[in-house]
């Protein structure tokens, strides 16, 4: 029983840890792509893990089972959003940003 | 409006996602007395499944699902369920939407609650039905795909 509050605490934690990070690039990273780079894949992860955290802690109940229906779903919605996102800003004709100086010809 | 039908990872998660959404919708409008939910939340998610397939599809191919033609008259049917529900009560011997009177078998407390059930799906179709209209107004006159 604590055994398993304890790593549903750890996993909820890990999920809100990848949560921060994916906020921290939303404001920090210069342009729309490494945007949508930060945020499309740690936002998936951290609430993947915070859904996890909740099924763990839950047990084996019929809440549980829906709460991993919405993990699936997140899973199998939010790379697609993001997909169609930068797609669209794609052929749109956005261009992504480069260091100004150098227009990303030097390797740094 | 982009063309969206030659992007296969948007058209397939999207024809996967959709009647899901549709299973759901259901789910939640004929769970609504029990559960939080109800006509319009279910008739919301309803129109945002036909939407998705739009978005993703193209609005063109989207006509052979759900024809444009068919969002005002399924919002008016739905409206007839509600009004119809409210008067074959009030022919009853009752009050408007009084469920109590409605020509149904069982007991008193068993014919509200499918009264409430009707009322439910005449608010969950008008809800479907015309926020699918909306949408496909607002690309009305508008060159898509």
């Amino acid at each position: 029983m604590t055994l398993q509050f304890l790593i549903a605490n750890i996993v909820v934690s890990a999920g809100a840890f990848f949560l921060l990070v994916g906020s921290i690039g939303l404001i920090r990273l210069p342009d729309f792509y490494s945007r949508a780079h930060a945020t499309g894949k740690s936002d998936t992860l951290g609430v993947l893990l915070v859904t996890l955290g909740l099924v763990i802690h839950e047990g084996l109940t019929l809440n549980s089972a829906k709460i991993a229906l919405i993990m699936a779903f997140i899973a199998l919605t939010s790379p697609t959003a993001t997909h169609a996102l930068t797609r669209a800003a794609v052929r749109f004709g956005l261009k992504p940003w480069f260091r100004r100086d150098g227009a990303g010809e030097k390797g740094d | 409006m982009m063309r969206g039908d030659d992007d296969a990872i948007i058209s397939l998660v999207a024809r996967t996602v959709s009647p899901f959404i549709m299973i759901f919708a259901l789910y939640v409008i004929f769970h609504g007395h029990y559960s939080p939910g109800g006509g319009f939340q279910g008739g919301t998610m309803l129109a945002a499944a036909l939407i998705l397939v739009r978005l993703a599809a193209g609005n063109d191919l989207a006509q052979l699902q759900f024809p444009r033609s068919w969002g005002t008259p399924l919002g008016s049917a739905g409206v007839l369920i509600y009004w119809g529900t409210g008067f074959v009560a009030m022919m009853g011997g009752g009050r408007f939407l009084d469920y109590a009177f409605l020509p149904l078998a069982g007991a008193a407390p068993q014919r509200r609650s499918l009264g409430i059930l009707f009322i439910e799906i005449g608010v969950g179709l008008a809800v479907c039905g015309i926020l699918t209209a909306i949408y496909d107004d607002l690309l009305e006159g508008r060159p898509h795909d």
